[in-house]
């Protein structure tokens, strides 16, 4: 006699518990509160921030609870979260060059106006484990405060170019900034897609993925030559211009990343040479995202710069369509669900496709 | 009135790349059974010129006119997009010096002649293969490469391979860029010989673009000469190769004809 | 997620605003059978991949007097087909059944129910892949020419290397249609033993794809036909043995391994169509009491 498998429901119920049970791991040890991730982990909660598509720190600290660590599980959560608010408008632009610095570097000038400001950098740490921390409660040495303070504003480097016209301009001289940015998160995605599109996607993509294909462009596939004009990271003001308004108000700040790349030149015998640009923003700390991101943005633009499609990271619809992480591990997860019916159909296929050639096999002995 | 109508008709054809001319002014007419050469080095325009006419390269300035199977004229660049496409598929065909280009690499030489034949609704898999393998014949590969993938195939056998792929829907028009280009010559001699041989017997008409004079007047009747993207002269085959006016004609005739 | 969280959502979980985008790309997809409509696919609370797409569907047209049945592989009881369940009974507090009689909305993954549906049901069903020329061609750029010029050639070319290779057409499940003699659709990975009920099916057919962000439909009684060669004609997989618990020969039958001697069964993939049977007082070889082959039992 044969029962068939039941009790699918309570087995759910039960996997649910113990993964509460496992989150929480031994009850001996103090539980993890939502402002020591925040305060401790800020990388991890920018990365989901950033990848969530929204600036939440005590959202992405729980997120990050939640998922015990998984950070791809924590920006699923967030997402899953974020697609039910409510949309009450976008933002005006940000003005990046007012931003309240904490870090400014450029690769292309030893001294420029504004200065380098290196900030809190893991670069030039020497990656040597510090047993020290695994003792806790040391505090650290105070960062002394420069005597100087920084420049209200900190002009872009790419705009220093720009005055001497060593750059292509940051839009087309048809660019209409009027027009409405694109939302993929309201519209589906065409292709091909824009530049507003692409750098949307690209900045909710995955860190690794992302990472990834600029490194590609490094080493030789679609190379495009990238100085780091500048990497730079504060917090600037988000404002709002309510239709019944008309003018902008503040409604807060946000800690970003900004990088701009100064990219190969381009021009002819008729227009003169110029330097070309990529770009990239992430939301909280994330200089690896950024840099990747401008990188992978300059690949992209190859069909308007007038350059051959050589290599993936060129190619708009295969990039933007496999960026995104929550798509990418919610589909290569899934194979794990039953396909029975599928495997069924196959198997009936390929066990009469072998009785065939074996009959062949036979018939032919014969 | 009954006088022949040329097949396709080319009216002052420019295409430009940005501030770069591809080819200036080019005006010809084909008329139905007659095969076309082009010539000149590279860089001449004669590819752009190919690409212009068959449709896959809009210019800036100019006309095709192409007589169509019902006898009326239609302007390639003004009919709607899947028009162009079923007339591309059905009633043209286009020989790439590459056959990688003009194969499907991962698909049987079969499903490869087969693939024109289904896209007009062919719906008999035993018509479709039988067709198939009387292709393979008129090409010279053995029948039992049929289910073979072309990547296991030579390069003078992909060729062929894409030739019968693409007559294999009865065309009347046969663009045909360096054909035997990648071939070596033992192997190019088969294949002119057997293209000359389809041409003929199947009344093509085609336009081929080559370098090589030798393949030119083999194949052609009537030859253009191009020169940075102008045409310099053009004419009979042998009047031009044995009688050529033009500077840079004359330069072309005397470095190879001397081989 | 804790219970407590319920009442923050909308009915059927998706907002308003939403819910009217997805019925706008649904009214386009019943005006074009077989033709995928982009729509503005949102992020929900399961994965992409467990079917999102079909949720938003379901969500967008499920009112609180319908009653819902979710099954994956024709199962009511596989855990997907359960979350599912319990996620509308959740946000919506909409009733759920295994009966499908009883069901206005059937929402499914990979197969069709062996009961015949009516002008009163919804089937909606879950889609990974939409595109079913991606295999053939990885650009949306140009499959969606191709579907928009009708230069499905190359579909007809991969039937003909399964044939060329392997004798017969080896497609066995999404096994490509034509539906109203236009559009060449994805059924999704229901085996191909379904294909014949989406021919003039009275039901009205939504399939939703959540990460591909494409929404299709088939209306009520339009033909739909299996693609293949006048002399390969389209055919569908056989069982040597009928259910083992039912007995039925003409439903599809999943295969259970019972030891590792190759002992194996096969049973009713449709579990409520199975269980129907025996109340019915159907027997097969591996039932409880299979002497009680004519009687009517109770289940």
């Amino acid at each position: 006699m044969y029962v068939a498998v039941k009790g699918g429901e309570k087995a759910i119920d039960n996997a649910h518990k113990y993964l509460a049970e496992e989150r929480r791991g031994a009850t001996d040890v103090a539980e993890l509160s939502l402002s020591q991730i925040s305060e401790q982990l800020s990388h991890a909660v920018s990365r989901v921030m950033a990848e969530g598509s929204l600036y939440d720190k005590d959202l992405a600290a729980l997120a990050i609870k939640q998922a015990r660590g998984d950070l791809i599980e924590a920006i699923f959560l967030i997402r899953a979260y974020r697609t039910t608010l409510p949309r009450f408008g976008y933002s005006a632009p940000l003005d990046t060059s007012e931003m309240d610095l904490d870090r400014r570097i450029s690769a292309t000038f030893k001294d420029l106006p504004g200065g380098q400001v290196l900030g809190p950098t893991f670069d030039y740490t020497h990656r040597l484990l510090d047993f020290a921390l695994a003792a806790e409660g040391l505090e650290p040495q105070k960062a002394e405060a420069a005597e100087a303070p920084l420049d209200e504003e900190v002009p872009r480097v790419l705009e220093l170019l720009n005055a001497e016209g060593l750059i292509e301009q940051s839009a087309p001289a048809d660019y209409d900034d009027t027009a409405p940015v694109g939302d993929l998160t309201r519209e589906p995605l065409e292709f091909p897609a824009d530049r507003d599109l692409r750098l949307q996607n690209l900045a909710r993509g995955d860190e690794g993925f992302i990472l990834a294909l600029g490194y590609s462009t490094q080493r030789g596939y679609a190379r495009n030559h990238a100085f780091v004009g500048e990497v730079r990271l504060g917090d600037v003001t988000v404002e709002v211009i309510p239709e019944e308004l008309g003018f902008a108000i503040e409604i807060g700040d946000i800690t970003i990343t900004e990088c701009e790349t100064v990219n190969q030149f381009q021009g002819s015998k008729t227009a003169p040479a110029q330097f070309t640009r990529g770009y990239g923003l992430a939301f909280g700390h994330s200089e690896r995202k950024v840099i990747s991101m401008a990188l992978v943005d300059r690949a992209l633009r190859c069909h308007e710069l007038g350059e051959d499609q050589v290599a993936p990271v060129q190619d708009d619809e295969f990039v933007l369509s496999h960026s995104d992480n929550i798509q990418a591990t919610g589909f290569v997860e899934h194979i794990k669900l039953p396909h029975y019916v599928d495997f069924q159909s196959e198997l009936e296929l390929v066990r009469r496709l072998r009785r065939n050639a074996e009959d062949n096999i036979r018939e032919a002995a014969e | 009135m009954t006088t022949r109508m040329p097949l396709i008709s080319v009216e002052d054809l420019t295409v430009t790349y940005g501030d770069r001319i591809g080819c200036n002014g080019v005006s010809f007419d084909l008329f139905p059974g007659e095969v076309l050469g082009i010539v000149g080095e590279s860089g001449s325009g004669k590819s752009t010129l190919l690409n212009a006419v068959s449709g896959q390269l809009e210019p800036a300035v100019g006309q095709i006119h192409y007589r169509t199977r019902l006898n009326e004229t239609a302007d390639i660049y003004r009919m709607s997009e899947p028009e162009r496409r079923f007339l591309m598929r059905t009633d043209w065909a286009f020989v790439h010096q590459n056959p990688r280009d003009g194969l499907r690499m991962g698909v049987s030489a079969g499903a490869n002649i087969g693939e024109r034949l289904m896209g007009v609704g062919w719906r008999h898999y035993g018509e479709i293969r039988s067709t198939a393998l009387s292709w393979l014949g008129k090409v010279e590969i053995f029948e039992d490469r049929v289910d073979d993938p072309p990547t296991t195939f030579s390069g003078g056998m992909q060729q062929r391979l894409q030739i019968a792929r693409n007559l294999v829907s009865g065309p009347r028009l046969v663009f045909m860029d360096e054909p035997t280009g990648g071939l070596d010559v033992s192997v190019q001699a088969r294949l002119l010989d057997l293209l000359r041989g389809l041409v003929s017997d199947l009344g093509l008409s085609a336009i081929i673009v080559t370098h090589d004079l030798a393949v030119a007047r083999l194949l052609s009747h009537r030859l253009m000469v191009m020169q940075g993207g102008e045409v310099v002269e053009s004419g009979l085959t042998d009047q031009v190769l044995d009688d050529p006016q033009h500077p840079y004609t004359q330069l072309l005739v005397s470095s190879i004809l001397q081989v | 997620m804790s219970n407590s969280a319920a009442p923050s959502y909308n009915f059927a979980y998706l907002d308003e605003q939403t819910k009217r985008m997805i019925r706008r790309a649904l009214l386009k997809a019943v005006a074009i059978p077989g033709y995928q409509v982009p729509f503005a696919s949102r992020e929900m609370p399961m994965p992409y991949g467990w079917g999102t797409g079909g949720i938003q569907v379901t969500a967008a047209v499920i009112g609180p007097d319908d009653c819902l049945k979710v099954i994956d592989q024709g199962s009511d009881d596989t855990t997907n087909a359960v979350s599912i369940r319990k996620f509308f009974a959740k946000v919506g507090d909409i009733e759920t059944t295994e009966e499908t009689e009883r069901a206005t909305v059937i929402q499914t993954r990979h197969r069709i129910p062996e009961t015949e549906l009516t002008e009163d049901q919804i089937l909606v069903y879950q889609v990974p892949i939409p595109e079913p020329l991606r295999f053939l061609e990885p650009k949306e750029t140009e499959t969606r020419k191709m579907h928009a010029l009708e230069e499905y050639g190359l579909m007809h070319v991969k039937l003909y290397e399964d044939i060329s290779q392997h004798g017969e057409i080896a497609t066995t499940y999404a096994y490509p249609v034509k539906v109203d003699g236009r559009y060449v659709m994805d059924p999704s990975p229901t085996p191909k033993f379904d294909n014949p009920k989406m021919n003039n099916m009275a039901a009205l057919q939504l399939f939703g794809a959540g990460r591909e962000k494409r929404i299709y439909a088939i209306p009520p009684y339009t033909e739909v036909v299996s693609l293949d060669f006048d002399d390969h004609p389209f055919s569908i997989q056989k069982w040597d043995e009928p259910c083992a618990l039912c007995g039925t020969r003409d439903s599809f039958l999943d295969e259970v391994i019972l030891d590792d001697q190759g002992g194996r069964m096969f049973v009713c993939s449709d579990s409520h169509h199975c269980a129907k049977r025996q109340a019915e007082g159907h027997r097969g070889a591996l039932s409880a009491d299979p002497a009680l082959e004519t009687e009517e039992v109770a289940p």
